[in-house]
């Protein structure tokens, strides 16, 4: 098989395994400092960012870290010194980030990170859900989620040039596995692309540790400041959503890439496809909003919205579309144990202000269970009168 | 005598108990850095006694992140110096024992085991003192705490001290060395010392606690030389593995244990047994060491 092909706009498509397409990009956006502590999906993102390092094709320092936990703070750490940080994990390893999580949040670093989307234990499993993703989405991150390679790759782009905007993390979940361990062929941005999209980092002295002026970061803080910090973090993520759609808008100008014939409305925050008309929908996050997309060839009365950013939530651009549908099915990886519906379902049901839709929640793919065109089709075609369904 | 760098020193008004053994030590560690130094510090008494937000009685650039990771922090930091260029910027944890001996330990052996170019000090009350006197892996055995309380069926803590300085040099350190806050120009000397070695070190300075070990608010210095003079806490330094002969332990005759215990509260309930269990530590430790 030919692994590289020349687009007419100059542009090089390669044959990539998803992981490779986000060391190779992230190695692009040139970070100072990339730290992790290895777990099952993650690996190959973490050896190849190492081999590059080995190989004398990268410039940040790479250091091993004892856990995830340690991982974390390392790119805190460096953040707070002023340059770009770099992290990526899965699974119970972002959970033993957490305190980590909502800490960097907190302190208003751009750091950014990968997580290769999988399943928590117990049970234990390594396959993909978005169970990990959920436990932490109310560290003050701002959550990305990419539906195949290329979106990623590009997701990672944005989510850089968003982070060092407005001085929040950002993270890009990807399926682990499905994403990080197959090959579809993606096109790496390019340094000079990248170059015109997001400047060099360079925080204003006495933003960040630094002798030349000294400041006091991580103070702490009474009950009569403490909520208006935490305020401004609700607020400012809120805002995040104007920033992360200029900068996907301006990114797509520079990357030129094509929207797929299906799609309807394309912005940072979501992507309708389908008919405009279609009474039915599905809202739903991750690759299997590539599986959904190849069924609405068939099943012209349903579209779909890919939600690909997750935090902060947009649903004021859901409830716009909802408006004239009949039915909504949400399909979700996840589950929220001992409420109504999923964790997606929860936060769609709570926006609606007066009349709703008829709302059907399905939980799919949960450890890697798998989400078929059939299965799809088979939730578009039913007429379940359950509010919550596992497939 | 050298001239006293009073650049960086805490600025008065931190909220620390009066006669309080860590600012003591503190100040002592900031007379030997330069103003050219990044300071990372764990959660604990220190960060909450000079940080109230929006005052800071820091001069020197400082972050302090959580309990458990500022060795981690301090790697990063010392990462992102070294990808700008700066070999220059020294960096410099803080952490108490609790942070160290315990939930941090993990972290710490990951740094030392990178061999990160960072001064870690320990300043160590035998307790978490900040959250009210509960035991830590530093506990002294025999003494009473919130979560050892001494009592009918309890002598107290009934653990053993953890051997930080051995996991230090067990690491491979180039530089540990133990301290003890009444005695601020062996701090000095022994952070300046540290500052210059190539790669990670470890100093760790016994803190008396006014509040914890129930001591007089002048007494922290007094209970400090008391601890060097039993044995129980020398004055230690290690320069490539090896004890050197600089210590001042020498100048001191050894001291039975009895004062050193009945002038702390959190010692008043132990038996003569107890007590001849904590001489033999101390026994131990002067022929470990060699003392005499």
């Amino acid at each position: 098989m030919k692994k590289e092909k020349i687009l007419k706009n100059n542009k090089k498509e390669e044959l990539l395994e998803g992981s490779m397409a986000i060391a190779k990009t992230v190695n692009n956006l040139e970070p100072n400092v990339v730290s992790a502590y290895p777990i099952t999906p993650q690996t190959h993102i973490v050896e190849e960012l190492a081999k590059f390092k080995a190989d004398g094709k990268s410039k940040y320092e790479y250091l091993l870290a004892e856990s995830e936990f340690a991982a974390a703070s390392i790119i805190l750490g460096a953040s707070a010194a002023g340059v770009r940080a770099y992290s990526a994990t899965s699974s119970q390893g972002l959970l033993l980030m957490t305190e980590v999580l909502y800490n960097i949040s907190g302190l208003r670093l751009p750091v950014v990170m990968t997580i290769a989307n999988r399943a928590i234990g117990a049970p234990i499993n390594i396959w993909n859900d978005h169970s990990d993703a959920m436990a932490i989405r109310d560290a003050g991150w701002i959550m990305l989620f990419a539906s195949d390679h290329q979106e990623a790759a590009n997701q990672h782009v944005l989510a850089f040039k968003v982070a060092e905007t407005l001085r929040l993390p950002v993270m890009v979940n990807v399926d682990g596995f499905i994403i990080t361990h197959s090959y579809d062929s993606v096109i790496i941005p390019k340094k000079t692309d990248i170059k015109k999209f997001l400047p060099k980092y360079s925080p204003a002295l006495g933003t960040y540790l630094n002798s030349k002026n000294p400041i006091t970061i991580g103070a702490f803080f009474t009950p009569d400041k403490y909520w208006i910090e935490r305020k401004t973090i609700h607020r400012d993520l809120d805002y995040a959503k104007k920033t992360i759609n200029s900068a996907f808008n301006t990114w797509q100008k520079i990357f030129k890439t094509n929207s797929s014939p299906l799609s309807k409305l394309n912005t940072g925050l979501l992507e309708y496809i389908g008919s405009k008309n279609a009474k039915k929908i599905i809202i739903a996050m991750g690759s299997m909003c590539s599986t959904i997309e190849e069924v609405l060839k068939q099943e012209k009365n349903t579209a779909l919205i890919k939600i690909k950013t997750y935090r902060p939530f947009p649903f004021e651009e859901i409830q716009e579309i909802l408006k004239n549908k009949e039915q909504v099915f949400i399909l979700e990886k996840s589950i929220a144990p001992g409420s109504q519906g999923g964790p997606l379902f929860l936060d769609i049901a709570s926006s609606f202000k007066k009349e709703k839709p008829e709302i059907t929640n399905y939980i799919v793919g949960l450890g890697g269970k798998d989400v078929s065109e059939e299965i799809i089709t088979k939730i578009t075609r039913n007429d379940t009168k359950k509010l919550v369904n596992f497939l | 005598m050298n001239k006293i760098n009073n650049k960086n020193k805490l600025s008065p008004g931190h909220s620390a108990c009066a006669g309080c053994g860590q600012l003591s030590a503190v100040q002592s560690v900031m007379r030997a850095l330069s103003d050219d130094t990044i300071i990372v510090n764990a959660t604990g008494c220190l960060e909450v006694t000079t940080t109230k937000f929006p005052e800071s009685a820091w001069s020197l650039p400082w972050l302090h992140s959580l309990f458990a990771n500022a060795s981690s922090i301090a790697s990063g930091v010392k990462a992102s110096l070294k990808n700008q260029g700066n070999s220059k910027t020294k960096v410099v944890v803080q952490a108490g024992d609790g942070g160290t001996y315990d939930i941090g330990m993990g972290q710490i052996s990951g740094m030392w085991e990178r061999d990160d170019n960072v001064l870690y000090v320990c300043y160590d009350t035998e307790a978490y003192s900040n959250t009210g006197i509960q035991a830590s892996g530093s506990t002294s055995y025999g003494a009473s705490t919130t979560t050892t309380p001494a009592g009918e069926k309890s002598i107290g803590s009934s653990n053993h001290k953890k051997d930080m300085i051995g996991i230090a040099l067990a690491h491979g350190l180039k530089y540990v060395a133990q301290s003890i806050s009444g005695f601020p120009e062996d701090i000095e000397n022994k952070v300046k010392k540290a500052i210059k070695t190539k790669g990670s070190s470890y100093i760790q300075i016994l803190t008396p606690c006014i509040p914890g070990w129930k001591l007089q608010s002048d007494q922290a210095a007094y209970v400090g030389k008391l601890a060097v003079e039993t044995g129980l806490y020398p004055l230690l330094e290690y320069v490539d593995g090896k004890l050197t002969k600089s210590s001042i332990n020498s100048k001191f005759k050894i001291k039975s244990i009895d004062k050193y215990l009945s002038v702390q509260k959190r010692f008043n309930h132990l038996k003569q047994k107890d007590k001849e269990k904590i001489q033999e530590i101390a026994k131990e430790n002067i022929k470990k060491y060699k003392l005499k």
